[in-house]
């Protein structure tokens, strides 16, 4: 047998590699994570999974942004069914009952107790917990990047315009929206046809339902009735406030968004993520007086917890098993008190886990100026234990009723349209979604 | 000898067709095979069990009246982005053609959008065109609302179609302005001794010869308007398909049904009958207009 040069090289340089020294460290375990956030939130993504890949030897996490969260479902799915999907991906509030029935998932905490880990799941804050778990209350999914929607209003022209109270209920809003406008500033309030703030977020805090059902917790055949609850007197509302000016609609198919409405302080009031808090603060110029508060509630409402939005993190079902190692290892990383606090300081979400959160309440990190208000978000979302209305939504297709009631909210506010009419428009389109959901998942039962 | 072959076996061809023909049962017959059973089943997003259900997917689709806001809108888009997109390129075209001093590097300049992406150019336009900012605003500013296509479906609808247009007009210009080079210039020479305008001379000899690009160009435009990539693009970064479904075509409908709505079945069944509507025009193109283009 005639063995060639390079091929003895070739034997004699494997034979090193095998008997080597390093031949066991450098095999570290390589997997995937995919996530929606794109821009300056996405860079803090590759940070956190460079921290985790220097911390230890053993495993490699390979991140990629989809960006957007939809994009990000779409892809997960997309890769799933081509048997190509990363051992991690980040999936939206809103896609959550999707990936429940998917079958597609490795329950987070079957995940952890696999791979020896103890995770103290009591830990995380029952509104955030709750939108990610069985009714039975166990974790599908890791809560990762969550927020809620807050209120933000300018003191300065607050003051310009003599208001010396805080916006903590509508009519408190309405009269201060009167004083803003008297003072001469033409865009009291200004708000888009996004649910979240204007419906979920509504909803949950009066605590009316969205939807039959626990909102769909109990069952795939809920239905909605967000036409018949407090939510229509809500849209009346805001029409009239519109009719006289007070309230304005800022949209990006008019040229400006809510934040970059309230940030050029054309708009002296708005209602939008906390995750907005850390932008918010670095857009306004130097010097201009600006604060946070809950959302406001209508008087002789009982308040209650406001509803999470951001994403959790799914493991993907069919990776080889030692990924699920590496898998568990980051999101146990992830889990750290230290880790919480900083990807809560450099991003604006709220820490997830009490543990998390007591421990920058303690060193001070509320009582900081560009950071202040921020726990209000949180004490919104624990700010009683959730009921049925306010566990969270677990609806199939929800991305596609949201747009239906966008698009509802959108013919309210630009063409007139009758308030409900609308609603109930969008709620029977919306059920015809739903059903097709559970014609497609026929058989499935939601645990 | 044999006049046909320039092969002398089968195999040689075939192995030279072979990429182009992988490429297309990749990405166009296996599609078009999923779509065909998509529709006919209700498709789990994830996969797994799909259930057979016969004709539910378009009973559905038929019984939305979406579903036909949706035809309407996408007919109106795509007839008047083609009367647009062809009307301005003959008119360059025909500017260029008269060889004008300095009229060479508008060639270039014409074709140039063409080069850009329906969605970047979508973007711009939303902002040159936004209601409160941009051209329009001092507009609005000496007539309320006379310009907002946030609030009215047929603004928007405009918007849509001017950077359908503005994108398209280079492409249509090229295959126009060639067309006219080859009108005999002795045609046009002698027509022009015998003292007919310009105007004259494109309307009695220019366009009558330009008949097969313009017939071309009819069936490429009216397709594009209803299935191109650009028109999705367009409308979803310009108006997201409203306000209030004001520009929901078709096509934008089924990429929100199928990935929004992670419907692929209803999406399927949509993308079957556009299919089946696209051919039922270029058959109708072929069989009333072509006849009407032939010259000797």
């Amino acid at each position: 047998m005639r063995i060639s040069v390079t091929t003895s090289i070739f034997i004699g340089l494997m034979a090193g590699v095998a008997l080597g020294p390093s031949a066991a460290a450098a095999e570290k375990t390589k997997f995937e994570f995919w996530y929606g956030l794109s821009g300056d939130l996405g860079e803090r993504v590759q940070d956190a999974c460079k921290k985790f890949n220097d911390s230890q030897s053993e495993f490699e996490i390979v991140c990629t942004s989809q960006n957007g969260y939809d994009a990000t479902l779409q892809n997960t799915i997309a890769a799933y069914r081509a048997k190509k999907q990363p051992a991690i991906t980040q999936i939206y509030d809103a896609g959550t009952l999707d990936m429940m029935l998917s079958g597609a998932f490795v329950p987070a905490r079957k995940l952890m107790a696999d791979n020896g880990y103890t995770i103290d799941w009591n830990n995380y804050f029952g509104g955030i917990a709750n939108y990610y778990a069985t009714a039975k209350g166990e974790l599908n999914s890791f809560p990762f990047n969550s927020s809620t929607a807050m209120f933000y209003y300018n003191v300065d022209a607050f003051q310009k315009a003599g208001i010396d109270f805080k916006p903590d209920t509508w009519e408190q809003v309405e009269q201060a929206a009167r004083k803003l406008k008297a003072a001469g500033y033409e865009c009291p309030l200004a708000f888009n046809f996004d649910t979240w703030q204007l419906m979920e977020q509504f909803s949950a805090i009066h605590n009316q339902p969205l939807a039959t059902k626990a909102n769909g917790y109990n069952g795939l055949d809920a239905e909605l009735v967000v036409n018949k609850t407090k939510f229509v007197d809500h849209v009346k509302f805001f029409k009239k406030m519109a009719d006289e000016k007070l309230f304005v609609v800022k949209t990006k198919q008019l040229g400006m968004d809510l934040v970059p409405a309230f940030t050029s302080q054309t708009c002296q009031m708005i209602q939008t993520s906390i995750a907005d808090h850390g932008t918010i603060g670095k857009s306004l110029p130097e010097g201009v007086k600006w604060d946070v508060a809950m959302l406001p509630v209508w008087n002789g409402t009982e308040r209650q917890n406001s509803l999470v939005g951001g994403a959790s993190l799914w493991v993907l079902a069919g990776r080889p098993e030692a990924e699920y190692k590496g898998a568990a290892a980051f999101l146990n990383f992830l889990a750290t008190p230290e880790m919480t606090e900083w990807w809560s300081t450099v991003t604006g979400y709220i820490p997830v886990t009490k543990t998390g959160f007591d421990a920058m309440k303690s060193n001070g990190f509320y009582d900081k100026a560009p950071y202040k208000g921020r726990e209000l978000a949180i004490e919104s979302l624990s700010f009683t234990p959730t009921s049925e209305n306010t566990r969270g939504i677990r609806l199939g297709g929800f991305t596609q009723i949201r747009k239906e009631f966008a698009t509802a909210l959108e013919a309210i506010f630009m063409q007139n349209a009758d308030v409900q009419a609308e609603l109930d428009n969008a709620v029977g389109r919306s059920n015809a979604v739903l059903r097709r959901f559970e014609k497609t998942y026929a058989g499935q039962t939601l645990n | 000898m044999d006049k046909r072959a320039a092969f002398r076996s089968w195999w040689l061809p075939s192995l030279f067709a072979l990429p182009q023909i992988i490429l297309i049962l990749l990405f166009f017959y296996w599609p078009a095979v999923a779509v065909l059973r998509w529709a006919f089943t209700l498709e789990p997003p994830f996969g797994g069990a799909a259930e057979f259900v016969g004709l539910a997917n378009f009973q559905e689709v038929f019984a939305d009246p979406l579903y036909w806001n949706s035809v309407g809108v996408s007919l109106a888009f795509a007839l008047c982005g083609t009367v647009a997109t062809i009307f301005i390129g003959l008119v360059l075209a025909l500017a260029v053609d008269r060889q004008l001093p300095g009229s060479a590097p508008f060639r270039f300049l014409y074709i140039l959008p063409y080069a850009i992406a329906g969605p970047a150019a979508g973007m711009a336009f939303r902002f040159i065109l936004s209601p409160e900012r941009g051209l329009m605003a001092s507009v609005n500013a000496a007539f309320p609302d006379f310009w907002n296509p946030a609030k009215y479906g047929s603004h928007a609808l405009i918007l849509v179609i001017v950077v359908f247009a503005w994108k398209w007009a280079g492409y249509t210009f090229i295959f126009l302005l060639a067309g006219l080079q080859s009108v005999p210039r002795s045609l046009i020479e002698a027509a022009a001794m015998d003292g007919s305008g310009p105007i004259r001379r494109a309307v009695d000899i220019q366009i009558p010869m330009l008949a097969p690009t313009l017939f071309f160009l009819l069936v490429i435009m009216m397709t594009e308007g209803f299935v191109g990539a650009d028109t999705y693009g367009i409308v979803a970064r310009t108006t997201d398909g409203g306000p209030n479904h004001g520009t929901d075509v078709m096509v934008y409908r089924i990429v929100e049904e199928a990935f929004r709505g992670l419907n692929y079945s209803g999406a399927s069944a949509q993308s079957l009958v556009l299919i089946g509507l696209i051919m039922i025009f270029t058959f109708l193109q072929f069989r009333f207009i072509e006849r009407q283009v032939h010259y000797k």
